[in-house]
Parts: structure tokens; sequence; C-alpha cells
């Protein structure tokens, strides 16, 4: 394992009942650059993004084994606060699901729960996590009003901004794009490749022209298993395996 | 040509006959309220209606119709049973939807639709069995009060346990609703499942919470069968949750068709059910104006 991965996912095997959800999963994620995680629905991408924070313990009958070290811990193992690995990742759903209060509390709700409850302190903070999703020329005199009265595309960048508050080193994000028209997705594409300085990014796709866009590194998967993985460049020019072949000149979706 | 003749006005046909069922639901409340206020018109033309709500003096006799006790009785009851409901239906509904496992909800389902089902002759039967004796001998001693057993607060408990199934039904489809990935944005920002519950789902569900407790309020104050059967029905205005009651249910069920012969009497009953008619009508625009003015703010 070198100094610049990030996280390294070991033979993880996942199952639900008696659903083989994610097979021998083995990635390294590099520190600080985009990795797209690709591949058809249902093969399994938003799952393995769920077991990095593990929202995954919520399922019903779930078996999940081997191992996923983040920082050189593995995070399957810690029996620790679970919350403070949450912390160290921003979340970027599907659909903007903005929390059912204003919109300067949900920027301010994930420090809020961390103890840091000083008006000046979140002031401060709010405006600088607005202004780093690109939202803050468009709510500045409407912090007050429920987040529910933004566009949706607004919504989304709200919810990166409330996702980076709480200051984490990676991002996932859960095709943050596809219920956005093309100038809201455009504008978070650029989001993430200014990001990419600061944060670990992990980014699940379908969508194989976003992946070629922003993606330094490509895990692609299907059916559950990983079939091929590197960087970007390689991997477009040059699939090695016969199913990355097949996808890229789209013989299945 | 293989359409039929008079298609057309077959079909403009069927929309009329929807229509009529909708125009007779819409009409039902209206054509009652009218229909009571008729009645009562009689006793309303004699005396104020300020006189007669806040009026403690009730001498059928003597043409004395003084509703106060009557409201008194039946409010102490109804918000006494919600405070006992509201709390027992709320936490439960968060544990069926937020932490127990799926099939627990699924058995809960049948047991929550059977405790539904009951009549409530049977949950008064219940009551007098159970609960009159249990504050008579153990509840009330234990705050120095010697009653009976038969109390605003046997009522209300009885009330509690027969509208816990129609709340929690309502509070666990609002628990649902909400989207599972409001629950995992929140965590994903650090916060624990109880901060979650306090802090998102709660707020989400609060407009859902509010209208499900207003349902529960109208429905408990109009219960009449089940609380008349414990509640004492002394002709007072109750001083605390350890004396008897007399609600406005009880009243018109006891003595519809008994006194009739006493002059104004069944225009005074019919008081008793416009009184309750309204006070159920208030309970719902409060709750509708909770709402809405609470969606406003999330």
């Amino acid at each position: 394992m070198n100094n610049h991965t990030k996280i390294n996912i070991n033979n993880v095997n996942l199952s639900i009942g008696k659903q083989h959800i994610l097979k021998n999963i083995n990635v390294e994620i590099p520190e600080k650059k985009i990795t797209v995680i690709l591949g058809p629905s249902g093969c399994g991408k938003t799952t393995l993004l769920k077991c990095l924070n593990r929202l995954t313990d919520s399922y019903e009958d779930i078996n999940v084994s081997g191992n996923i070290f983040i920082n050189n811990k593995d995070i399957l193992k810690s029996n620790g606060d679970i919350t403070e690995l949450r912390k160290k990742m921003g979340l970027l759903s599907q659909r903007p699901y903005p929390l059912p209060m204003s919109i300067y509390d949900n920027v301010a709700y994930g420090l809020k729960i961390s103890g840091r409850k000083k008006k000046r302190f979140l002031n401060k903070r709010v405006e600088h996590y607005l202004k780093q999703a690109s939202l803050w020329e468009e709510t500045y005199d409407r912090l007050k009003e429920p987040a529910s009265s933004l566009s949706i595309g607004q919504q989304q960048r709200l919810c990166l901004a409330r996702g980076l508050a709480v200051d984490p080193e990676i991002i996932l994000a859960d095709e943050p794009t596809s219920a956005l028209d093309p100038l809201s997705s455009q504008a978070i594409e650029e989001k993430f490749i200014h990001l990419k300085q600061y944060y670990t990014i992990v980014l699940v796709t379908h969508i194989l022209r976003q992946a070629k866009r922003i993606a330094d590194n490509i895990v692609f998967m299907y059916l559950g298993e990983v079939i091929e993985q590197g960087p970007a460049e390689s991997f477009f020019n040059n699939p090695k395996m016969e199913k990355t072949k097949a996808y890229l000149s789209g013989a299945f979706n | 040509m293989s359409i039929k003749p008079g298609r057309n006005i077959r079909n403009r046909f069927h929309n009329i006959w929807m229509l009529i069922c909708i125009l007779l639901i819409v009409l039902m409340p209206v054509i009652l309220a009218f229909g009571l206020y008729f009645k009562a018109s009689l006793l309303l033309s004699d005396n104020s209606v300020f006189s007669l709500l806040f009026s403690k003096d009730w001498q059928p006799s003597k043409q004395n119709f003084g509703f106060y006790s009557f409201i008194l009785s039946s409010l102490w009851i109804t918000i006494l049973s919600l405070a006992i409901c509201a709390p027992v239906c709320l936490l439960s509904a968060i544990y069926l939807t937020q932490y127990a496992r799926s099939n627990v909800l699924k058995l809960m389902h049948p047991v929550i639709d059977i405790l539904a089902g009951i009549p409530s002759v049977i949950y008064g039967v219940w009551g007098i069995i159970v609960i009159v004796p249990l504050i008579a001998n153990h509840i009330a001693p234990l705050f120095d009060v010697e009653t009976s057993g038969y109390t605003i607060i046997a009522g209300a408990i009885v009330l509690a346990i027969m509208i816990i199934p129609f709340v929690l039904n309502i509070l666990i489809e609002v628990f649902n609703t909400i989207p599972e990935q409001l629950t995992e944005a929140s965590l994903s920002l650090g916060a624990s499942k109880w901060e979650t519950i306090k802090f998102v789902l709660f707020r989400k569900a609060f407009p859902g919470i509010i209208s499900a407790f207003g349902l529960g309020l109208s429905r408990a104050f109009g219960e009449t069968i089940a609380v008349l059967m414990v509640v004492g029905n002394v002709v007072k205005v109750p001083k605390g949750i350890f004396q008897p009651g007399y609600p406005l249910p009880a009243l018109i069920a006891n003595n519809y068709g008994e006194m009739m012969s006493i002059p104004m009497y069944d225009s005074a009953l019919m008081m008793a059910a416009l009184i309750l008619f309204v006070v159920v009508l208030l309970f719902n625009f409060a709750s509708r104006f909770a709402i809405t003015r609470f969606e406003l703010r999330i």
C-alpha cells in the first residue's frame, strides 16, 4: 500500500439475506483524486459506497466480511464511535435531501451536532462553505428561508456545502447529478474538479461521458464484481478486459 | 361503425353520478349542522349563547340549561386522554419505524387493527372491571383521595387506550413516508441515531404528528359509550382528575328519548350536540392551521 492510497478495500464480500451483492471487492482509492465507480445499474456501486461510511449498518440481514482501510485503520472492524467515521466523509446522494430546516441551519447542522454553537463561528463557517459550493451569491439574503424553497440544483449544492461543513477528508457522491439539469450538473462537476485538491472524491455514476470528463481513476464494476480498475486514461484508451471493451462500446448499459 | 349510439350520453351520465356522490358527502356536514342548529334554535331564542356555555346551572325542570360542567368534563377527559396516549403512541411509532426489525412492524399491524376493531362497549366493560377498581383501591389512595373509581381519570384512561390504535396507525404511516435518504443524510453528517430522530425526523414528521393528534382529539371528544360507563355521570364542574364528570356525548346518550316531557329538553340536547359538533370542527381547523403554519417554515 503506497502513501497515496486513501482507502484500501480488501476482499470485501457483502450479502443481504441470500443475495450476494458484492463479491471479493479489492479496490485502492488514491488520495486527493477523483475516483469514479462506474458500471450499469444494479451492479453494487451504491452499496459499495455505503460500506465506506457504514450506512449499511442499518440494513437488515446484512453480512459484510473483509477489510476496508481508511488512513490505515480498518473501519469494518472498529467498534469505536461511528459518528466520527461518518464525519470524515461528506455524502451526496442521487437527489438532494435538504434537512427540514432553513438554508443556514442545513449547513450549520453538522457543526451544531458536534457541539460548535457559537453564533459568530457558525456565521463565518456557513458563509465559507456556501461560497465553496458556489451558493452564497444566490442565498446570502435568504439564509433563514426553508431549504426546500431552493431549486433542485441549488439544493444539491446546499447538500454539498453541508457535507463540506463537517470538514471531511473524503467526499462520497452517489450519482449526484442524476436528478439535475445539464447546467446544474456541470456546476457540480466543476466543483468536484476544483475540490479534489483538498478532498479525496469517490463518485458513483453510470454516465460514461461524465466519468470521461472528470475521472482520474476508474473502478469498473459489473454484477457485484470489480472487472477492471486503474487510471482513467489507460482505462478508456486501452481497456484490458473483454467486458470493459463491450461496456465502453455501448454493448450493455 | 361499431360505436354504439348514445355512447357520449352514457359517458356523461357516469360523470354525473360521481358528482352526485361527492355532493352528498360534501353536503352531509352542512345539513347536519343546520339540522342541529334548527332544533337548538328554540333554546337559543330564550337564552344567550354565552349564558348557555358558561352557566353551571343545570336544572331542566326549572328551565335552567347551563352546559359549563358538561363542556368542562368533556375537555378534561379528552385532553387528559390525549396526554396519556400521545407519548405512548409517539414512542411506539418511533420504535416500530426506526429501531425494530421490519417483521416486528408486520406483526404489530394486525394487533393494532384488532385493537381498533374492538367495540367500544367492551372497552367500557373492561374499564368497569379493571380500571375503576384499580383507581378506587390503589391509585386514588396514593394521593389521599377517596373515590368510587368512577372518575375523570378512569374515562381518560379508557379513552386513551381506545384512540391509541387509531393515532398509532397514522403516526406509523407518517414516519414511514419519510425517505430513508433523509436519515442517511443526517447520519452521514455525524449525527447519532437519536439526534437524527430528534432534529430531523421529528421536524419532518411534525405536521403529520399534529394531524394525527388532531384526529385523535376529535375522535376522543365524541366517544360516548365507553366513557359514560366509567366516568360517573354527575352534573358538577370537575375540580380534579379524581372527581366524576359528565361529558357532552354521555348527556345526549343517557337522556335522549327519556325526559322528553320536560319542555325545551329536546332542544337542549340538540344544543349539546351542536356544541360537540362545533368543538370537533374547531379541533380540525386548529390542527390544519398548525400544519400549514409549520409547513411554511420547513
